[in-house]
């Protein structure tokens, strides 16, 4: 799958080198070739040419927080839908949960997903495997051996390991592999039957709260357990300010922590919960005003080092019920890039911080090649209209399911292009390819 | 941001200007005054004998009961049928939701029948909403989860009128599970649109998250707490619905929170002692209480019946005969 191609008169974007220039990017065989103004292409190959004048060109999007379904769950979403999902949202290559069914707890399961991913996929994906068998929290999966099949990271996602003994050992082990150790922070004693964040407007709703010290208590262990272990911990969607405070502490003392943020803990409060509007449920659930500003401000100083979806799609079935008994979780992939594009436009996060937070950041946590445009480098490559304005529909999706509360939302920044390997695998231009 | 509904042109215009009772934080006191004014005006109907209209004459209200209720149901029932309307009762036993069926198809299936107004009992909070954005007719909320049972303060409202005269400048204390309560939810908003001024008591492991936000005086202590009072609401408290770290036992929480002639002691001669309902005797309140010369509870559930039937014929547009208004 790989390709030749020449963009023209884009506006260069990559905060792996530093580049923000105006020119022309040459792709030859799938790799970058050649980055500069007015590229000549080689005499005597004809290489298809793409006019990006207007438009930013960064090195293709990582979503290292996805769960696609598959196997198991095809009704929500297959592993070719929510990569159609991903490719539209602009990501050339995204890391999915191990919460399948059954659960991505062995080798054997590990290579079933890739061999689907070969088959189905037109972008690059990264299973993650559990770190308990069956996430049941009662003992290591083999980790070892999902690693020798590709895993690039070990997480319960979904679920916390709520045995501190078995977490302090699945960090001890991921040393062995290099693999960084995911956690949901939730204690699940806390949260109990809770369904929406604890505080007054739980009150009000008259629904069970989750507090926000559920996760900071996972949040503190989880440090604490990486400092005595020496391993490498990346925090899933951080919701809270108590978190961030958690992990800027942990940063500064020089222990191995990396964490992500979700578009929509950037951009909802627990206010929209009041509609009973099942596809604001979510877990972590959706906090307060204070958090919000407490997690941009990580995004922005470097604190929380990636953005990631966090990408669960459920039938209508699982969420055109009560709100107690709704599950948890909402689609992201076709509506992230421009909510976190809203925060550089609205919150004043630098555009730098962003893309790099999109796909230097996410790439080295899960330690793969990708997230840059070096020469050399896969030419996987993301193009958006910084300028155009749109409306969320739902109706417009890939994926199987629709369950988001963004629909309806005015937006800003359009992908245009989704580029693998050299390949264009998506686009939307006024009037097809310009 | 919570929406007010807005009303669709199937349901017929009506005084009150919503399409469904959902709960007390979405009424205005204007509001509140009216089914009141109504309220006292069936309530002077039947006193004195006279016929009540037949305002809902030829009309159907569904009573759809998630969960089991004897006094809330049969006073809807009771109150539909004064009004000349007939009813339906369907309860969870009775209907397909135990063979998997939503909610909301339930409530569809239901509609296809062509009532003309719908009551919901459920279990999970916000279930009322569900159904007043998918269906095209009123929606009473008669108890949702711990979230609202706004006839239940409504009748608590006027109860109190009728013995205080006002409620405007009244202080209000309720006692009990106001964590997991509908009631007290309901009535902290409706009391304080009226000018009433609320408080609450219970341990502090049964209060709501952030509940001095709610603008009540909060107390875990109930001697204090009864003092300079002119109503105390005490809520049943449901043992079976608790887990262990909520509450220790029944004689604990009788004894910290239990009204008894003796906690009275400290509080007014004159004040009001509610109770929703069914009384736990001997536990949220002692059966002299229960019983005494201050105690209301059973003009409360006269009252209950009342108040529905003014709710029911507001929601459903009827007009009373002129010179009765």
């Amino acid at each position: 799958m790989s390709a030749d191609l020449v963009i023209r008169r884009a506006r260069i974007f990559d905060p792996s080198q530093n580049l923000d220039l105006v020119g022309d990017i040459l792709i030859e065989n799938g790799k970058i070739q050649a980055l500069g103004n007015q590229i000549t292409v080689p005499p005597g190959k004809p290489i298809p040419e793409l006019d990006a004048q207007g438009w930013l060109v960064t090195p293709g999007w990582i979503d290292i927080h996805t769960h696609l379904r598959e196997p198991g769950q095809t009704h929500k979403e297959t592993i070719k839908t929510g990569t159609e999902a991903a490719a539209a949202g602009g990501f050339t290559s995204i890391a999915c949960m191990a919460n399948t069914k059954p659960v991505n707890d062995s080798s054997f399961i590990t290579t079933y997903i890739q061999q689907k991913v070969a088959a189905d996929s037109l972008i690059n994906v990264y299973p993650i495997g559990a770190i308990t068998k069956g996430l049941e929290g009662q003992e290591l999966a083999e980790i070892g051996s999902m690693w020798e099949a590709g895993i690039v990271a070990i997480s319960d996602d979904g679920k916390t390991v709520m045995n501190s003994y078995l977490m302090r050992k699945a960090l001890d082990y991921s040393k062995r592999f290099n693999l960084p150790v995911v956690c949901h922070a939730e204690d699940a004693h806390l949260k109990g039957r809770g369904v929406m964040n604890e505080g007054f407007n739980s009150a009000r709703f008259g629904l069970r709260g989750i507090p926000k010290a559920s996760e900071e208590i996972i949040v503190a262990r989880d440090i604490l357990l990486t400092e005595l272990t020496g391993a490498r911990l990346h925090v899933a969607h951080v919701s809270t300010a108590g978190s961030v405070a958690l992990i800027r502490e942990a940063k500064r003392r020089g222990i191995r922590i990396t964490a992500e943020v979700t578009p929509h803990h950037l951009t909802l409060t627990d206010e929209v919960v009041g509609t009973y509007d099942t596809n604001t449920k979510v877990a972590p659930p959706l906090r307060e005003p204070q958090d919000i500003e407490a997690v941009t401000e990580a995004l922005a100083d470097g604190t929380i080092d990636a953005l990631a979806s966090d990408h669960a799609p459920h039938s209508v079935e699982d969420k055109e019920v009560e709100y107690d008994h709704a599950e948890f979780g909402m689609v992201g992939l076709e509506t992230a890039f421009p909510l976190y594009y809203r925060i550089a436009l609205k919150k004043g996060v630098s555009l730098n911080r962003i893309i790099s937070a999109m796909t230097q950041k996410p790439a080295e946590i899960i330690g793969i090649p990708k997230g840059t445009l070096k020469l050399g480098a896969d030419a996987d490559i993301t193009i958006f209209d910084p300028e155009m304005k749109y409306r969320i529909d739902k109706k417009e999706f890939r994926s199987k399911s629709k369950n988001t509360p963004f629909d309806g939302w005015d937006v800003q920044g359009k992908v245009r292009y989704t580029i693998v390997a050299g390949k264009v695998i998506y686009s939307e231009a006024p009037g097809g390819h310009r | 941001m919570r929406e007010k509904t807005h009303i669709p042109s199937r349901v017929p215009p009506n005084s009150l200007g919503i399409k469904s009772l959902l709960g007390t934080e979405f009424l205005e006191k204007k509001q509140i005054e009216q089914i009141l004014k109504y309220s006292f005006l069936f309530k002077d109907l039947l006193d004195s004998g006279k016929p009540v209209p037949q305002t809902l004459s030829g009309k159907t209200v569904i009573l759809l009961f998630f969960e089991p209720s004897t006094r809330t149901r049969s006073s809807f029932e009771l109150a539909a049928k004064r009004l000349g309307g007939n009813t339906l009762a369907l309860s969870k036993e009775g209907s397909s939701t135990e063979k998997g069926e939503t909610l909301i198809d339930t409530a569809k299936t239901v509609q296809a029948m062509n009532p003309d107004l719908l009551v919901l009992r459920h279990p999970s909070a916000g279930s009322p909403f569900h159904l007043d954005q998918t269906l095209d007719l009123p929606v009473i909320n008669a108890g949702d989860g711990f979230h609202e049972h706004p006839t239940q303060a409504l009748l608590d409202l006027m109860t109190i009128q009728q013995f205080k005269g006002k409620i405007e400048g009244l202080k209000v204390l309720i006692v009990g599970d106001i964590a997991h309560s509908r009631v007290a939810r309901s009535n902290i908003y409706a009391l304080q649109k009226m000018g009433g001024e609320v408080s609450v008591c219970g341990p502090p492991t049964l209060l709501p998250p952030k509940v001095e936000q709610m603008g009540v005086e909060v107390h875990y202590g109930l001697n204090k707490a009864v003092r300079d009072k002119d109503v105390i609401m005490t809520l049943r408290i449901q043992f079976e619905r608790l887990n262990p770290g909520q509450s220790p036992s029944r004689g604990e929480y009788s004894k910290f929170y239990g009204i008894s002639e003796s906690v009275l002691k400290a509080a007014k001669s004159d004040v009001l002692i509610m109770h929703p309902g069914p009384v736990n005797r001997g536990v949220e309140i002692s059966p002299d209480v229960a019983d005494g010369s201050r105690s209301v509870i059973l003009n409360q559930v006269g009252n209950g019946v009342i108040v529905r039937m003014a709710v029911l014929h507001l929601l459903t547009g009827g007009e009373l005969p002129k010179g009765l208004v």
